[in-house]
């Protein structure tokens, strides 16, 4: 399996990163590198073996349904790279 | 008849009223003004953590439960990302290969015959935010007050064949999660939200047509009419000798149908994996069985015992207890009478005709269960007339006042005294020897008018059958 | 001799005999930092007025007198991607170079409880992602035993600044071995706790699964000081464990003997410096002649270790990092035409090359038809690393090996090659995917840079972990040794 630059496009736009010619091609050869180093894995039978998200055995970590205070205004659009009337700003979603 | 076989499943989003954020402590409550629900934690500003709230997970378990769902003993959270103004992480906290339900059904009842309706899964996620398009549609502003709001995905088996079949399943839906207290189910406020999966195919063809994704169906009616449409322009496509194509479509009211959302949407791959800062969930019988005793007695339920313990029929039953609301009204009223079709008829004829006429719910009118039994037991008492009833009945849902009162404050009780009648009866007489004259002729109709003109002289309040009777006993004398 | 020079007991004595202020403690800090952080980078932000207010209450406390924090008037650096109400937090990203935070890490508000003195925040690779503070969007940190040498990473800043003597202690977090590395590499202590010891609220996620934040100090003493006050559950963390804090302080006995110590083969294989091979033999004699045992022990699936975790590190890290889109913080790219465009070109501009290259990575290895063969497998061989350490461990109260095969390399060495960077990293993924404790401490010089012994611990066992590093030091005075930075 072989990363092309077609994939490397997807996969930028995915993760939302416009990349120059040259960064398409570095990264295809890099990842390339990686995934071929990544494929010692499949050396590895691990059938049936359950997949750790968690090293610690917790479950039922919760807590009960009260109302805390919520962030003054001026803290929720301190750092804000635009807002109007208390709301974030953006662009037209559509083009 | 269409040749064609409607198919649909349905993807019902409930948000769950709980006090509190599924993940933070913010205040779930509608309408505060713009980012003033907020906090780091749904802001997703950098380094924060999520925390599930308890009471949430409870009120899914409920909710699966009351629609049959198995339960899972382990369950986790998955991240589903997605970039929009709307994800402040530009991801959302679901739940992907392991719901809290699976493999439930609903019954519902269409012209009479009843239908099981599968439901595949039943998963816990966040809501998402708001965004208001200004700018002549250059710019968005962005309000996450409902970021975090627990929601539950319900997802139907395609075992939907019609679109009253699916408004039937939709109102049976909103009334199970109203019987168990764990949503508002308001279509207006966004509390009850539902996209369609909708396919046709002809008559007798095993597997299934291309579908279409139906969004934006903001109310009851417009799932109905949004279903509607589109069978008929799939029809449309398939007997031109074209392909329905694969694609969301978007259900627009004013237009009254749907359009394409092609090109407008990208190709999803939301790289679910689990969401590395929650742990599982572990449901085991002792908090199964608690939650299970939470949930009170369900529509079909309550449906059967009024059919049973109250002689209705299964149509009167069954639209008394399609809202909680009004099934509770319904038992209300019969702690003050024991004519529960009276009751019933009440309901059915002069309450609903006038929510319906005045675009209201149950709780935008004064009358209570008590007023309405208070009243049938007026009735009985021969206290009022059936007629009188109904100017009462007006009192009580403006009011609010108790039927002896309006009654009392309006001098509607019925004239019911022989003595007074009579002398009545007798001066009508005197001034219409005419008509005295016709019945003695044989004119049985003239009776109706001698009738007429008592009942004006007592403003409607004289007992009619009492009337009637001293009435014929004069003339025949 | 330095103030940071003296043990913190000495330090607290001096302070309660008035021989010493806070104020001055801090003053010294901000000295040191004038004089020596031209040539090593450490610092992103200064807190010069904060902390000199909060020297001066604390002096007024210690005039008053009553009860003293844990770490009363100690002055510390934070590494930047630890959130500080008000205080500048980068993550030694342009993406968050005016990032104000408007809330406190979990880690922060219990430094402040135990009354040490936030004097900065300090350089690291941009999210965490790099092992020689070369991804720094802020330039590089420099190593202070040779600053033509890179200082480990990423929390680079936290090692150096110690070592340099610019704080007395500082906080760093380790994913793959971020602590550690940069520890051995300054010749300084560092300690990543078991995961789940200490809050990650309010630590800028990098892959939350291996992420911990962990105390680098010169000495094992004050590690076990700065450990009791940041270890704990808090509610706010659903992943952090509810244990019970034991008191560090009071494992300190300086008595290993019959300790069983198993010796990580894997680590000390193929690519192994052979002076750091020595030095870390040397260490176990040391172990043997105070009475502690020692044999060879096998960790069988080290060798795939790396895979695993650059597979779920990035897979995570592609998802954390998705929030940084330019709306509600963060940089924003001018005049962007629509949505899309804005979110490409701010993440563009606002990231570096790793970091887009881990996010690359993560998101490939996540999408459609790829998760199984990549995430979930990795998860799966992570079950195995796992049960290799508890199987060492049913054996063995400890596992030692090196820290790092080699001792610092130079700056722009190894750059343009991430696989053999990754590769740096053999001896500490291991032990971050099985989530148990580990320290580094200084073991002795290789051409004149310092090597570090890594000692790792049974999970919430840091006690064995910092009772074993204690006594080695307390024999060896290896931790005692400075660079001669003027």
């Amino acid at each position: 399996m072989s990363i092309t630059i077609k994939d490397v496009e997807h996969v930028a736009n995915l993760a939302r990163l416009d990349l120059s010619d040259a960064e398409k091609e570095q990264f295809a050869g890099q990842l390339n590198a990686i995934l071929k180093y990544a494929e010692k894995l499949n050396e590895l039978d691990a059938d049936g073996i359950e997949p750790t998200s968690h090293v610690l055995p917790l479950a039922n970590v919760m807590r009960e349904d009260e109302v805390k205070p919520s962030w003054p205004i001026e803290k929720v659009l301190r750092n804000a790279p635009e807002e109007e009337e208390g709301q974030f700003k953006v662009p037209a979603v559509l083009e | 008849m269409s040749k064609y076989e409607t198919v649909v499943g349905l993807e019902v989003h409930v948000e769950l009223h709980t006090k509190s954020k599924i993940f933070c402590g913010c205040s779930t409550s509608f309408g505060a003004p713009p980012n003033t629900h907020t906090c780091p934690v749904c802001l997703g500003h950098p380094g924060v953590l999520p925390v599930l709230n308890r009471q949430a997970v409870e009120y899914a378990m409920k909710a699966a439960m009351a629609i049959n769902c198995e339960i899972a003993e382990w369950c986790k959270f998955d991240r589903k990302n997605y970039f929009y103004p709307d994800s402040p992480k530009a991801y959302q906290i679901s739940q992907y290969d392991q719901p809290i339900g699976q493999n439930g059904w609903i019954d519902i009842e269409v012209n009479g015959q009843t239908k099981r309706i599968g439901i595949t899964r039943l998963h816990l996620e966040e809501d998402a935010g708001k965004l208001t398009h200004i700018d002549g549609g250059y710019g968005s502003l962005v309000d996450l007050n409902r970021v975090g709001t627990p929601l539950v995905e319900i997802v139907s088996e395609p075992d939907i064949r019609s679109p009253e079949e699916a408004k039937a399943y939709l109102e049976k839906l909103r009334a199970i999660m109203q019987y168990c207290d764990v949503s508002d189910v308001k279509m207006e406020e966004g509390s009850l939200r539902c996209d369609a999966n909708i396919s046709i195919r002809p008559y007798g063809q095993k597997e299934f047509g291309t579908r279409a994704e139906l969004k934006n169906m903001n109310s009851f009616r417009g799932v109905q009419r949004g279903l509607e449409y589109e069978e008929l322009r799939q029809a449309d496509v398939l007997d031109g000798g074209g392909k329905v194509v694969q694609e969301t479509r978007r259900w627009d009211e004013n237009q009254g149908k749907t359009i394409s959302m092609r090109g407008k949407e990208e190709a999803h791959d939301y790289r679910y994996f689990p969401d590395p800062d929650l742990v599982r969930l572990h449901i085991d019988d002792e908090w199964k069985a608690r939650v299970l005793a939470s949930i009170p007695e369900l529509p079909d339920a309550r449906q059967a015992r009024y059919i049973q313990e109250y002689g209705l029929s299964s149509y009167d039953a069954g639209v008394l207890t399609a809202s909680m609301k009004l099934a509770d009204f319904f038992e209300e009223s019969l702690k003050h009478t024991s004519d529960a079709k009276a009751s019933a008829n009440w309901i059915m004829g002069e309450l609903l005709g006038y929510l319906n006429a005045n675009n209201l719910e149950l709780d935008g009118v004064k009358i209570t269960g008590q007023g309405l039994g208070e009243m049938i037991q007026l009735i009985e008492k021969g206290t009022i007339s059936n007629k009188i009833a109904k100017t009462v009945f007006k009192g009580l849902i403006e009011t609010g006042k108790s039927p002896q009162q309006i009654v009392e404050e309006q001098g509607l009780v019925q004239i019911s005294d022989e003595g007074a009648i009579l002398a009545i009866v007798d001066a009508v007489i005197a001034a219409n020897p005419q008509s005295v004259e016709d019945f003695r002729n044989g004119k049985e109709k003239a009776i109706g008018f001698l009738v007429g003109q008592i009942m004006k002289e007592t403003k409607g309040k004289a007992n009619p059958g009492l009337v009637n009777k001293l009435l014929v006993d004069r003339l025949n004398a | 001799m330095s103030v940071f020079e003296l043990k913190l007991s000495e330090l607290h004595n001096r302070l309660k005999n008035k021989q010493l202020s806070v104020t001055e403690l801090v003053d010294h800090s901000f000295k040191r930092i004038s004089d020596t952080d031209g040539k090593i980078g450490a610092f992103l932000a200064l807190n010069e007025e904060g902390a000199r207010q909060q020297a001066q209450a604390l002096d007024a406390q210690l005039a008053a007198g009553g009860e003293r924090g844990l770490l009363f008037g100690v002055p510390a650096g934070i590494k930047d991607n630890i959130v500080t109400e008000g205080l500048r937090t980068t993550c030694g990203s342009k993406f968050l170079e005016n990032h104000d935070p408007i809330y406190d890490a979990t880690v922060v508000t219990k430094l402040r409880a135990a009354q040490a003195v936030t004097i900065g925040k300090l350089n690291m690779d941009e999210f965490a992602m790099g092992g020689s503070n070369e991804n720094s969007a802020y330039g590089p940190v420099r190593n202070p035993w040779d600053t033509e040498r890179v200082p480990g990473g990423s929390s680079g800043g936290s090692a150096a600044s110690v070592a340099a003597g610019q704080v007395y202690f500082s906080l760093g977090s380790d994913t793959g071995g971020s602590i550690r590395q940069p520890a051995a590499y300054c010749g300084v202590v560092g300690l990543k706790p078991t995961y789940g010891l200490v809050s990650r609220f309010g630590l800028v996620a990098f892959a939350s699964s291996l992420d911990q934040i962990g105390p680098i100090t010169k000495n094992v003493e004050d590690s076990a000081y700065v450990l009791q006050a940041i270890a704990g559950h808090d509610e706010r963390d659903t992943t952090s464990a509810n244990v019970n804090v034991p008191d560090y302080l009071s494992a300190l006995t300086g008595d290993v003997k019959g300790l069983r110590i198993g010796v990580a083969k894997e680590y000390l294989g193929q690519g192994i410096d052979p002076q750091v091979k020595e030095r870390v033999l040397e260490a176990l004699k040391v172990f043997e002649s105070m009475g502690a045992t020692w044999e060879e022990v096998s960790l069988p699936h080290t060798d795939y270790a790396i895979a695993t975790y650059y597979l779920l590190a990035s897979s995570e890290a592609s998802s954390n990092l998705a929030r940084f889109d330019g709306v509600r913080y963060g940089v924003r790219a001018d005049n962007p035409a629509n949505l899309l465009d804005l979110y490409r070109r701010s993440r563009s501009e606002g990231f570096g090359p790793e970091v887009k290259r881990r996010i690359m990575l993560g998101t490939y290895a996540l999408s459609s038809g790829y998760y199984d063969a990549y995430y979930k497998k990795a998860q799966q061989v992570r079950t195995l690393i796992k049960r290799d350490f508890d199987q060492a461990f049913e054996k063995f109260d400890l596992i030692i090996g090196p820290t790092a095969p080699t001792p610092a390399f130079k700056l722009g060495e190894q750059v343009g090659d991430p696989l053999t960077m990754y590769l740096n990293d053999i001896c500490t993924i291991p032990v971050s995917l099985a989530g148990v404790p580990a320290i580094s401490i200084p073991c002795g010089m290789a051409d004149g840079l310092p090597v570090g012994l890594q000692i790792i611990g049974k999970p919430f066992d840091e006690s064995t972990v910092l009772r074993a590093a204690h006594a080695f030091e307390s024999q060896t005075g290896f931790h005692d040794l400075r660079p001669a930075l003027s």
